[in-house]
């Protein structure tokens, strides 16, 4: 990566888009599914209707739009940044679920639960913050 | 018991898929050109390579487990959970990709599953 401003500008608007879209199309897709209802059978005839009510959930296709930004951003970053600085992002994203599951769906979290998803940030950084290529040499300078 | 199975596909189904698509697209070669055109040969020279086909057969499985979790649990339990793609990563990586996994990287692994026990146990 270049140090010019208008990369680092270009750069902190996809991780921002990323670290938003990601975890705001997982609560989406987790809101449409809550509408569905559970799952309750898996017998081959309850399928097709389970499947109509997925497909017709506005909250659902929602949720798969947010992913697909995600998505895209992330594709467009990885064409200029290196996987290990973009993929700590990811840790950030999972505090982020947390955050929109317990203030926008009213999910009840213990104090355990936050303390495993705090450790399970920090598990996610720690990972990304290696190399990302092992295989063989990184030809480029 | 079934959200546990459930966990499991979305887990070892998504990582498995992207690492059947990493093969392929290590097959295909690297990409070196971005103009369309070159992209839409190196897609379609993606499309030839089998792998590529089971590895979006299994992530679309584990696209639709993860639908059937989220009709049954919390979002903040199911995508926590979901931090166990970079253990099973790791893992795949290793030992069908042949890459070399880092001290720091299997650290960093071992405090995802270390969370991800407290997560579960903090459920309700």
């Amino acid at each position: 990566m270049t140090s010019s401003p208008g990369l680092h500008f270009k750069t902190y608007c996809m991780l921002l888009i990323m670290v938003v879209f990601a975890p705001l199309g997982n609560v989406l897709l987790g809101k449409g599914m809550k509408n569905v209802g559970s799952v309750v059978s898996w017998s081959p005839s309850k399928l097709p209707h389970i499947v109509s009510l997925v497909l017709t959930s506005g909250y659902v296709w929602l949720g798969i739009a947010s992913l697909l930004t995600f998505f895209i951003a992330y594709m467009l970053i990885l064409s200029w940044a290196d996987f290990s600085y973009v993929q700590p992002a990811s840790s950030i994203a999972l505090l982020v679920v947390a955050l929109l599951g317990y203030f926008y769906l009213g999910e009840r979290i213990s104090a355990l639960h936050w303390a495993g998803i705090v450790v399970i940030c920090l598990g996610v950084f720690v990972v990304g913050n290696t190399p990302p290529r092992t295989t063989e040499k990184a030809e480029h300078a | 018991m079934r959200e546990a199975v459930l966990l499991f596909l979305v887990v070892v189904s998504g990582t498995g898929g992207e690492i059947c698509v990493t093969r392929a697209m290590k097959r295909v070669g690297e990409v070196t050109d971005f103009r369309p055109m070159a992209l839409v040969r190196v897609i379609l020279s993606a499309m030839k390579v089998p792998w590529m086909w089971i590895g979006i057969s299994m992530m679309a499985l584990a696209f639709f487990a993860l639908l059937a979790v989220l009709s049954i649990e919390n979002v903040s339990f199911v995508v926590p959970v979901t931090a166990l793609n970079y253990a099973a990563g790791a893992l795949g990586g290793k030992f069908f990709l042949g890459e070399r996994v880092t001290l720091r990287r299997w650290a960093g692994v071992l405090i995802v599953c270390v969370g991800v026990t407290l997560v579960w146990l903090g459920k309700r």
